[in-house]
């Protein structure tokens, strides 16, 4: 059995999608920009994709730019607000569990003489519109916070910050790559104004994502050439991956109104609980209630992620962790370890991301494979067994200063 | 990304476990780096009789101890100590470059053992102390984590 659960990482491209692309690339080959009756098609395809995607967010078409994706939507949202409102002034808030898209965009404007400020969250990866009213001073431009975590799904309180950066006068970015179809994403009443969507992750194509920007906010362009998307995105448009993603904002959307992704969160409940059921010591990540419906995250402890992911994948399982192994790093995910969690439990993290598309039958095929693999990986683990021996965690520290190295249960 | 030494290793360690009644026993590695290596070895006439290990750590480094148990089982402490991390990853076909340095300290956990070994009997161990902590994790390093 081949069970997709990554999710968050990216979805398959819905077949209505491909359809439409195809029919783009074959038929709508047409330059947008020319008058002829070639480019008309392109222009109007796009057209319609702007309005579909504008639906699915309750915004204006005309406030849709289309992007080659998330990390440049990001891109364009942080530094071209800068630039733009560089005169009113130089400040930048945002939270340690944004995606790397923002992070380290921010360090780069740090290193242009911004000044960004970080905000910590709570072990549920949380940020309050109220560590954000502090945080705006006289110099502050920009307050982008995430609309849901991509590893741990928390979904920020959007309505509370926008209300406070609105009557404070201060732009509002959300980074929605995660939320955008998976919970109802409203710009007005959230009173957001700039928000990152891409394709990828709603079914859609890769390479093509959007950059809502709320009308009147000035965004200063980062690539420089034509005319098109108002001269702020210039280049010649990728017309099927538009046209893809319009499609794929329209059934997300249509999702959305039939059950509110309803089965898909049930879906998840069941895993989860089947995990907490069928394996001890499991810590759940992430907020129980405010949560995206298709994230499970959870330290599996004394173990460590990557060894469960190889392990998951020889049954046809494909997941994901924050452990160092998978990051590319040393240390384990960024938002684990702002969250609180020791890095030994960080190493130990096992993100499940589920789709409209997921079974109960896969469902139960992880809950059927997930513990043995557990307990194979914990009996050859020296941390379960200090932790089933009678001194625990004491024993592993003892060691730990026996070999000279800093005890990890400490501090 | 891994060779099909290393997923063979992975999925079927070879001499998982604790020697009973162990001669020495090393460990490697902490919680923070993500790896930690438990060596326990059975030592009669300077030979290495038996041999087991225990592993938290990525599919990388419960390969490496697996490999490491296998090609120390039967060899004199002298042989043993020769084995390098470098020689573990090679006889796998070879780690991912990220992988080198974080999680190839199989053969640092047989020398730790080996250490103890000698240290129980009164040997002079001075030569192999500096295994038990190479300062090389950040776990030891002053992170500022």
């Amino acid at each position: 059995m081949k069970v997709y659960l990554d999710n968050a990482a990216t979805t398959k491209t819905d077949d209505a999608v491909i359809q439409a692309m195809a029919a783009a690339m074959a038929e709508t080959f047409g330059n947008a920009s020319s008058v002829h009756g070639f480019g008309r098609p392109a222009r109007q395809a796009i057209e319609k994709a702007r309005r579909q995607v504008a639906a699915l967010i309750n915004a204006q078409p005309e406030e849709i730019l289309f992007t080659s994706g998330g990390t440049e939507s990001d891109n364009l949202a942080l530094v071209g607000v800068a630039e733009a409102y560089r005169r009113k002034g130089n400040h930048i808030i945002t939270s340690q569990v944004e995606h790397h898209a923002v992070l380290h965009t921010c360090e780069h404007l740090e290193k242009l003489g911004y000044t960004v400020t970080y905000l910590p969250v709570d072990e549920f990866g949380r940020v309050t519109a109220e560590q954000v009213e502090a945080a705006i001073t006289d110099e502050t431009i920009l307050v982008s916070i995430m609309y849901g975590n991509n590893e741990v799904g928390t979904l920020m309180p959007i309505a509370d910050i926008g209300r406070v950066t609105r009557a404070k006068g201060v732009l509002f970015h959300t980074d929605a790559v995660q939320a955008a179809g998976q919970v109802p994403v409203d710009v007005v009443a959230d009173q957001v104004d700039l928000l990152t969507l891409t394709g990828h992750k709603l079914h859609g194509p890769k390479g093509c994502g959007a950059l809502f920007v709320r009308k009147g906010v000035r965004v200063a362009p980062q690539l420089f050439g034509g005319a098109q998307e108002r001269g702020i995105r210039p280049g010649t448009e990728n017309v099927p991956g538009i046209v893809g993603l319009g499609v794929a904002a329209e059934l997300a959307g249509a999702r959305l109104a039939a059950d509110g992704n309803r089965r898909m969160r049930e879906l998840r409940n069941y895993l989860l609980k089947g995990i907490l059921e069928r394996i001890p010591e499991v810590k759940v990540n992430g907020h129980t209630m405010e949560r995206l419906p298709n994230n499970v995250n959870v330290s599996v402890k004394f173990i460590e992620g990557e060894g469960m992911l190889l392990s998951l994948d020889m049954v046809g399982i494909a997941a994901s962790s924050g452990s160092a192994c998978t990051s590319g790093s040393l240390d384990p995910s960024h938002v684990l370890l702002a969250m609180g969690l020791d890095h030994a439990t960080a190493h130990g993290s096992l993100r499940l991301t589920l789709s409209h598309e997921t079974t109960a039958e896969e469902i139960d095929y992880v809950l059927e494979k997930l513990p043995a693999i557990v307990e194979r990986l914990r009996g050859m683990s020296p941390l379960w067994q200090a932790a089933q021996s009678k001194l625990g965690e004491e024993v592993a520290c003892a060691r730990q200063n026996r070999a000279g190295c800093a005890c990890p249960y400490k501090g | 990304m891994y060779s099909e030494k290393v997923m063979d290793h992975f999925s079927n360690p070879r001499n998982v476990g604790e020697v009973p009644d162990a001669d020495g026993i090393g460990e490697v590695g902490n919680p923070t780096c993500g790896d930690i290596m438990r060596f326990s070895i059975k030592v009669e006439d300077g030979v290495i009789t038996d041999i087991k290990f225990k592993t938290f750590g990525c599919g990388a480094a419960i390969a490496t101890s697996s490999m490491a148990t296998e090609l120390a089982k039967g060899k004199t402490l002298e042989e043993a100590l020769q084995l390098t991390n470098k020689a573990v990853a090679e006889a796998l076909d070879g780690l991912p470059p990220v992988k080198m340095h974080c999680s190839n300290l199989a053969a640092d956990a047989l020398k730790a053992a080996i250490r103890d070994y000698k240290h129980r009997r009164g040997e002079d161990t001075s030569e192999l102390d500096s295994v038990l902590c190479a300062g090389e994790c950040h776990g030891c390093g002053g992170h500022d984590h």
